[in-house]
């Protein structure tokens, strides 16, 4: 069991900014998550597992001589096809069906690419280099690691670019109008089909950036997204599962709630971490399902 | 209108289908006998499954947690509080004093993880669709930790060792035959349940809930009551089943029923067919047997490894869902047509 740390404002101020960075992941995939939701309306069980893979294909890139970077960008190429070719051949075809199909269908994806993983990586534990220098920096007597600083700089940046291109670009404002209303957009000429296999291409790169980012501390095995999977669906779900900006800042949010219940509620400590975001998840979807920045959807009957 | 041949008819199937089960290890060895155990048990947890799921509409990703709670109460009444300490433990202090017979145990387990099935059906009543299936896939995922965590109760990470189980009241019977039979005979009773359950008032609520819960609001059936008791009836097969399996292989750790198990309990419903009870008894082979097969010839021949077994399984789920949306089911269906057309002719 963690014992509590006696409190001193340093050691709580790095308490928060390594809460910071692991909440800078869990809202790069709350965010890919909320991506799909937007576009397809519905939760892809499978992102993790899709980052997972990716990850892993960046490990056997730079494990065959390939620098950091280079198989950094290569990777995030392979995701978004991944991503488009899954939307294109797997969703597709059920789109129009009930939801508990589609949800499905993505658990089946779940099952198949960790299997997947295993079957062709091997189910030992390997160690993932990291980019950035293993050192920390000291800001106002709080030391902050460099890995850290990094990890939050790569996801919000991405973050930050991904919101510019919806913004700035005519193809980004295309993606806006389907996922605001898919019948008036095709009726302008809009290749509807094609914006949602891009929305997935994208959540996809933005799982891999999530799944590089983590690595490095939880290291690689098999199942090492499904806890950061639910974090990020506790993001998106406290954010609103229909709102970009509420799953990044519900991702930050979760990150440091946790790391500072982990450290200084001793009940809590290191193994409770993750039911006390399933309480967060289940206090939120009861209390107020469209969380802190979603639409309030009122059913009509 | 009926024939009177129709009952007839499904009377035979089943009566053969017992006699089938009953005479099953007169002709098998003891290792295939264990197998067909594990059948039967994944029978009881895919049978409460697909009421849930299949006929009122309730998505779960965590039915293997309710296993868990099953096979922990199993574990904690054969072992009692002095078993417990046997283990070189400090047992909690709600254990009763001694241990009971690992056989009275199922169903106890079942009443407690049904009840603990109705609490959560309560909370899981404003959810539905993907937000019912966050939330119990966070309960699948959070369960394990919770379990390490209150070690006093369950052991932590090393588990619970549990007595080697034999037949009681002096029979003879070898064993790995009495766990078979006493699987398949809870999973004769429990299907005979589902059965009533599922073709009577209550099935048709849920079918009704399930296919338009406005409408069946308004036919005066109470989505809440109807919604948490299939939580709570497909918690107690879970429990059930949780228990049979803690008995089958005498221990059990917070990884017994890990999350993949969730999964793949809900893959086989759909495989073997959504709201069909004759879909769950294929469900239950392919959960038993296809991985197994995955990694036996002519398959391993194509260097299948021990994880080709998921893959098959994905793929498998995948394939279902775009192209046979009835499962397994509705294949036999399509095969048996001539004979049920003969018989309610």
């Amino acid at each position: 069991m963690a014992l509590p740390l006696a409190f001193t404002w340093t050691e709580f101020g790095q308490q928060v900014t390594s809460g910071l960075a692991s909440g800078a992941i869990y809202a790069s995939l709350a965010l890919a998550l909320v991506l799909i939701y937007q576009t397809t309306n519905v939760v892809n069980f499978a992102q993790g597992e899709m980052a997972t893979f990716t990850t892993y294909v960046a490990w056997t890139m730079m494990h065959h001589g390939l620098s950091y970077w280079p198989a950094f960008v290569l990777t995030l190429l392979i995701a978004f096809g991944g991503g488009v070719t899954v939307e294109r051949v797997l969703i597709r075809p059920v789109e129009h069906r009930p939801e508990i199909v589609i949800v499905i269908l993505t658990i089946g994806l779940f099952i198949a690419i960790n299997g997947l993983v295993g079957w062709v990586f091997g189910p030992e534990v390997k160690a993932f280099d990291s980019p950035f220098p293993n050192r920390s920096v000291v800001l106002g007597g709080v030391s902050i690691s460099v890995q850290d600083i990094g990890t939050f700089g790569v996801c919000l940046g991405t973050v930050v670019a991904l919101w510019l291109f919806f913004r700035l670009t005519t193809l980004g404002l295309a993606m806006r109008a389907v996922a605001f209303n898919p019948d008036a957009s095709r009726l302008m000429g809009v290749r509807v089909g094609w914006m949602l296999a891009l929305g997935w291409g994208f959540a996809a790169v933005l799982g891999a950036i999530a799944g590089m980012m983590a690595a490095p501390t939880v290291f690689l095995d098999p199942d090492m997204m499904l806890v950061v999977l639910i974090y990020a669906f506790a993001a998106a779900v406290l954010g609103g599962i229909d709102s970009p900006v509420g799953a990044v800042v519900g991702g930050l949010l979760i990150g440091v709630v946790i790391n500072l219940l982990g450290a200084y509620v001793n009940f809590v400590g290191q193994e409770l971490r993750l039911p006390t975001a399933l309480a967060v998840l289940l206090i939120v979807l009861v209390i107020r399902p469209s969380g802190l920045f979603g639409r309030v959807v009122v059913r009509k009957v | 209108m009926r024939r009177w041949t129709t009952p007839v008819l499904q009377g035979l199937v089943l009566a053969g289908a017992a006699l089938l089960i009953a005479v099953l290890p007169r002709f098998t060895s003891e290792f295939r006998l264990g197998q067909f155990t594990y059948v039967g048990i994944y029978f009881v947890a895919l049978l409460g499954l697909n009421i849930l799921t299949g006929y009122s509409g309730q998505i779960t990703l965590g039915h293997a947690a309710f296993m868990a709670i099953g096979g922990y109460t199993a574990a904690l009444l054969i072992l009692g509080r002095s078993g417990f300490e046997l283990l070189g433990q400090q047992a909690s202090h709600v254990l009763p004093e001694h241990g009971m017979r690992a056989i009275f145990t199922i169903p106890i387990a079942g009443l407690v993880t049904g009840v603990i099935g109705c609490l959560f059906g309560i909370p899981a009543l404003r959810l539905a669709g993907v937000s019912l299936a966050l939330a119990t896939l966070a309960v699948a995922v959070s369960l394990p930790a919770i379990a390490k965590r209150f070690e006093h109760l369950t052991g932590g990470g090393g588990g619970l060792s549990l007595p080697l189980p034999h037949a009681p009241f002096g029979w003879h019977l070898s064993t790995p035959h009495w766990l078979y039979y006493e699987a398949w005979v809870c999973a004769g009773i429990l299907f005979v349940v589902a059965w009533l359950l599922v073709r009577g008032r209550v099935g048709r609520a849920w079918r009704a809930i399930r296919d338009g819960e406005v409408a069946a609001v308004s036919s005066g059936v109470s989505p809440a009551v109807y919604k948490t008791l299939a939580f709570g009836i497909a918690a107690a097969y879970a429990g059930v089943a949780g228990a049979l399996f803690a008995i089958q292989v005498s221990y059990i750790n917070p990884d017994t029923f890990p999350v993949t198990l969730s999964l793949l309990l809900l893959a086989s419903v759909v495989i073997g067919g959504l709201a069909s009870l004759s879909g769950v008894i294929v469900g239950a082979f392919v959960l038993e047997f296809l991985p197994i097969y995955a990694q036996s010839p002519p398959l391993v021949h194509l260097h299948f490894a021990k994880q080709a077994g998921p893959v098959v399984f994905g793929v498998t789920l995948m394939l279902i869902v775009l192209l046979i949306p009835g499962g397994a089911a509705s294949l036999l269906g399509r095969v048996t047509r001539p004979v049920r057309a003969w018989a309610s002719r």
